[in-house]
């Protein structure tokens, strides 16, 4: 039972997607807060997380995204 | 589901555009193809004297400037930049030294596929192997760095290129080329081009179509998102051929095109790899420019740089085949990318080490 936070920003696509699945599949993660900055890479974020039956919340904080992920 | 629909439908609406530029003038199978298309370009500006693929393509200022404007329509349009500026400038350039020895762009390819030209049927599989060797490397942690936000200007000047080229082309100046014979000569018409062009930036900015995308994500992912767009104008395209009989089976005597297998393999290998290294396609770059990318923008001009080298060196494909500089430039691109891709992953993992074990560090002290 524990959380992680990954910051994202400015990466271009699919680095995002990879990292949030590393940190997805990390043993004993329930909750992942993923920040980004570009709406492609919070569409494909939460696409992959969705596929991988996490429930995805996002909240816009100025010119980013954080997305929380959780299982 | 939903987007898989909408993905589908743009790929046909794009299919659609692709076969109509082809009944009004563009060349056979070349309805639309971005690296053709930025080698015409890099022809009309003089850079390269091919008297026969000279001509600033409208298609391409529309793409950019469609999506430029959708960009900011949807508050999407953003000025970044500074993720390994130059080493996108190189792979930009290798990207085109390979779809010009194939003759296409990944997007020519699907086209010539779908006109029945078998030899893209050799190059698909090159594609997909350029494609999985990048994934090794994205997988292993291969990233340029992270873009930061530019000065706004930066991020205008794609988009501010593309009207450039536009008022190049209708003013037509004595000092562009325009072709006289071969592909460069056979044209749509010059608005109709135009608006084709902003059509597919339009879309493609909203889809985020991408035909490297399209296979990387099946290799890494299993994603089939970006797939089903290609599956989408790959069958309209076919469709549309078979109707307006265009489509001509067989590996002989196909429209701008050569045989010789082992080049168009290993050639878009290179279009796969370099494209997968710079985080996307010929055309998924172009769109990236428009909505602010800047680095995106530095690759778009590598490709109109590596046109330009191709033509100048003689090094480019024709229908003869391929010349043996162009053989020897594309074993030492797969060298030279190979090495980029193992250098910069290198440096990758060893900096996530090193935070991984910061991470471990602070924890001991904490619980210690």
């Amino acid at each position: 039972m524990s959380s992680k936070t990954i910051d994202c920003c400015g990466l271009s696509c699919p680095e995002p997607v990879i990292q949030a699945r590393k940190a997805m599949q990390e043993p004993g993660i329930n909750e992942l807060k993923v920040k980004v900055n570009a709406t492609v890479a919070r569409d494909n974020v939460s696409r992959t997380a969705r596929q991988m039956g996490w429930q995805v919340d996002v909240e816009e904080q100025g010119e980013e995204f954080v997305l929380t992920l959780t299982r | 589901m939903k987007g898989k629909t909408t993905l589908i439908t743009a790929g046909i609406i794009i299919g659609i555009i692709t076969v109509a530029l082809v009944i009004l003038g563009n060349p056979a199978n070349m309805g639309y193809c971005i690296a053709c298309f930025l080698r015409d370009i890099a022809g009309g500006l003089g850079l390269h004297r091919a008297g026969v693929v000279q001509y600033l393509r409208p298609e391409i200022m529309g793409l950019v400037l469609g999506a430029f404007v959708t960009a900011i329509l949807f508050r999407e349009f953003k000025s970044t930049g500074g993720s390994g500026v130059i080493l996108r400038f190189c792979l930009g350039a290798f990207m085109m030294m390979g779809a010009l020895i194939f003759l296409g762009c990944p997007w020519r390819m699907i086209l010539r596929l779908a006109g029945g030209d078998l030899n893209a049927l050799v190059a698909l599989p090159g594609y997909v192997f350029g494609i999985w060797v990048g994934v090794l490397f994205l997988r292993r942690g291969y990233t340029l760095g992270a873009a930061g936000s530019q000065p706004r200007l930066n991020g205008l000047v794609g988009p501010l290129l593309a009207v450039g080229l536009l008022i190049l082309v209708i003013a037509a100046p004595a000092f562009i080329f325009f072709s006289e014979e071969g592909p460069g000569s056979m044209r749509a018409p010059l608005f109709a081009a135009l608006l084709a062009g902003l059509l597919v930036g339009i879309i493609a900015q909203r889809t985020r179509f991408c035909t490297m995308g399209a296979v990387r994500d099946i290799i890494l992912f299993r994603d089939f998102h970006l797939f089903s767009g290609i599956a989408g104008l790959f069958i309209a395209v076919l469709i549309g051929n078979l109707v307006t009989g265009a489509f001509t089976f067989g590996f002989l005597d196909q429209p701008v095109a050569h045989t010789d297998s082992l080049w168009n393999f290993l050639s878009m290998g290179i279009v796969g790899l370099a494209a997968v290294l710079a985080g996307g396609c010929p055309l998924r770059q172009l769109i990236l420019s428009g909505e602010g990318n800047g680095d995106a923008t530095a690759t778009v001009i590598g490709l109109i740089f590596g046109a330009a080298v191709m033509h100048n060196f003689g090094w480019a494909g024709a229908p003869p085949g391929v010349p043996a500089g162009g053989q020897i430039m594309v074993v030492v691109v797969w060298v030279l990318l190979v090495g980029i891709g193992f250098a910069v992953t290198r440096q990758a993992m060893a900096e996530s080490r090193e935070k991984e074990k910061a991470r471990q560090d602070v924890q001991s002290t904490q619980t210690g």
